[in-house]
């Protein structure tokens, strides 16, 4: 079985985000950033296959150099191999288009992405992924065993989880649930050792274009101070929340 | 040229997603100068003509066997086909977690620029240009699209309803949905009588600081009579006190309710980035220095086990008597 599993590499969650002076870009500066929290879950998922079904595990990831620790962090983790396709990675289509055109060349019988990235919040890249190469897509994946090229999926829906019986090859968008927070493998000392050596490809990006584009970024409003209101006195709160906030 | 909605029902009733989208789509349509067509699936229940209330007036109902249970390829297949019947050239769609399943594969098959994530109405409609979340709400940015088709999916209660007057006109319709990847819903479990956290208007949420499971009987007390979902933080539901899907924050549900009480919860920036969109904030909790207490709008600072019941009482007063 051979599984891909999507890297995104994003701000680390307790990141400040600033914009660059001109709010065309988001600042770098002094972030630290990391596999995408979703896509963690999909790793140690595939980590399983790889320990439990004899599954071969490649990580990708569509970015500049600058990728590369995240890339071999995910190999310290225990990734067979790693693709790194060198592009700044535009808009969801762009990034969908590089992948499928690894994931026609290799055949893939599963490929786990997140249900979406921490950075853009698209939530684009698996389901448009799944549709160039015409194969099924289960989003906000919380559940997934695989019994020859049958898989069984659980699917988070607003106010519940449906099951979902589908046939190899699939995309799925995935997190918690594909594996336990408290199951998350990171990495020890042997696995950088040896993360050192494993392959690590860089392609040059496919022809592809964007379809959208982006325009100046700005910081939400901040919030008003804060009305502080006594234990006691909770009749206050609630006509605070009545006739100033209108919400009840 | 004109706007295609996706309507989408929860066993034939709508929600107040649904009216969102007709009313966003209804919109964007006066905008570009069309109408809009609101494409719904199944066997409908509710009275299909409150619809109308929200601006659409003509609402086709796809019915078969494509349609009894959900699957995001063929809802696509036949956005796109109602589309190509009806010159569509602009689709809108609720970001539930049926409508994100959809968008994708509808972008791929329609050629579409795809703008998810959208809080507001668009700024303009050519080049279509939208605002959207990004970096989990703390930031804005406006995105735009100069290709033929285009998609837009926004962030359920974040554009809001109101009603007014008018009566949409149901149809059948068929479309061909094709060849499509297969897979199939064996079950669907929906938590029976509680409001999902994406649709809530109003959420009351706990925290560590609750001390256990034993003790969220106050919450759902609140809860029910405030009329409002409940949620956790994330430590909770990893300590399997409740469930995952009531998880907020970053890596859980991101919610933009009218009301969030946060009941012993700190308000750790992973947290906040879920719930930080919400109009009215309430932090209750014993830390006078809690984070949270600069997120909110209104605090309490005091003992969960002391005050919750206590504001529970209060809000049970006050509807009694208004
Ligand atoms: C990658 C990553 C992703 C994360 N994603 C999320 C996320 O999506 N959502 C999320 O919630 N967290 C997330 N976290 C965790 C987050 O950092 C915090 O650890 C978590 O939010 C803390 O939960 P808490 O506020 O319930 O608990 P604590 O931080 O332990 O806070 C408990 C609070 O309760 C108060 N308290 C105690 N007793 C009482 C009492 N009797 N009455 C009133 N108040 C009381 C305390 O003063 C304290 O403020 C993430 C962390 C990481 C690293
Ligand atoms: N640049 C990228 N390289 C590799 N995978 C990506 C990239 N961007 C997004 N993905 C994958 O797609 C998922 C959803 O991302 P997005 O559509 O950007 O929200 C992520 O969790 C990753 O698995």
């Amino acid at each position: 079985m051979k599984v891909l599993v999507c890297i995104s590499h994003v701000p680390d969650t307790t990141s400040k985000i600033n914009f660059t002076s001109d709010n065309k870009e988001f600042d770098k500066a002094g972030v630290q950033f990391v596999i995408n929290p979703y896509d963690e879950f999909g790793l140690t998922r595939a980590i399983w296959l790889q320990e439990k079904q004899g599954a071969t595990v490649t990580v990708l990831n569509v970015g500049r150099a600058e990728t590369e620790p995240t890339l071999r962090k995910a190999l310290a983790i225990g990734a067979n191999d790693a693709i790194r396709i060198d592009a700044d990675p535009t808009d969801g289509y762009f990034v969908a288009q590089q992948i499928a055109a690894v994931a026609k060349e290799n055949n893939y019988d599963l490929i786990i992405a997140g249900r979406e990235s921490i950075d853009y919040n698209g939530g684009q890249v698996p389901g448009m992924l799944a549709a160039m190469l015409n194969i099924p897509f289960i989003n906000a994946c919380m559940g997934l065993e695989i019994e020859g090229d049958k898989a069984s999926l659980i699917r988070e829906i607003d106010g519940g989880k449906e099951k979902i019986s589908a046939s190899l090859p699939l995309v799925v968008g995935g997190q918690k649930g594909l594996v336990e927070e408290k199951d998350l493998k990171i990495p020890n000392m042997r696995g950088i050792m040896s993360a050192r050596t494993k392959p690590l490809a860089v392609r040059p990006a496919v022809d592809a274009d964007h379809k959208t584009s982006v325009g100046s970024f700005e910081k939400p409003a901040p919030k008003s101070a804060v009305k502080m209101i006594d234990a006691d006195n909770v009749e206050e709160l609630v006509s605070l929340l009545h006739n100033e906030a209108k919400v009840i | 040229m004109s706007v295609i909605v996706y309507l989408e029902n929860w066993e034939g009733k709508f929600k107040k997603n649904t009216f969102e989208a007709a009313q966003y789509a209804a919109k964007t349509a006066e905008m570009m100068g069309t109408e809009a067509i609101g494409v719904t699936f199944g066997d409908i229940s509710d009275d299909a003509s409150v619809i109308g209330k929200y601006g659409l007036s003509k609402v086709i109902n796809l019915k078969g066997g494509d349609f009894t249970e959900f699957n995001n390829y063929k809802v696509a297949a036949a956005l796109k086909d109602v589309a190509s019947q009806n010159g569509g050239d602009t689709y809108i769609i609720s970001g539930t977690f049926n409508g994100k399943a959809v968008a994708p594969v509808l972008a791929i098959q329609t050629e579409a620029g795809l703008i998810t994530n959208v809080i507001d109405m668009p700024s303009s409609t050519s080049p279509l240009t939208v605002k959207r979340s990004v970096f989990s709400s703390k930031g804005l940015v406006s995105y735009s699209t100069d290709v033929a088709n285009r998609i837009v999916v926004f962030i359920p209660n974040s554009v809001g309803v109101t009603e007014g007057e008018g009566s949409a006109e149901m149809s059948e319709g068929s479309v061909s949905v094709g060849d499509v990847p297969q897979s199939n819903v064996t079950d669907v479990d929906r938590v029976k009588g509680k409001i999902p956290l994406p649709e809530a208007e109003r959420v009351v949420s706990g925290g560590r600081g609750m001390k256990g499971p034993e003790n969220w009987g106050m919450i759902e007390e609140l809860a029910e009579v405030l009329d409002a979902g409940t949620a956790c933080s994330k430590p909770v539901s990893d300590m399997g006190w409740r469930p995952h899907t009531e998880h907020v924050g970053q890596t859980g549900i991101a919610i933009n309710p009218d009301l969030y009480i946060a009941i012993g919860i700190s308000g750790a920036i992973q947290h906040l980035a879920g719930v930080s969109n919400s109009k009215t904030i309430v932090a209750i909790n014993n830390d006078a220095e809690a984070p949270f207490f600069k997120a909110a709008d209104y605090g309490i600072v005091g003992d969960a086990f002391d005050v919750v019941p206590k504001l529970t009482e209060a809000i049970k007063k006050f509807k009694a008597e208004n």
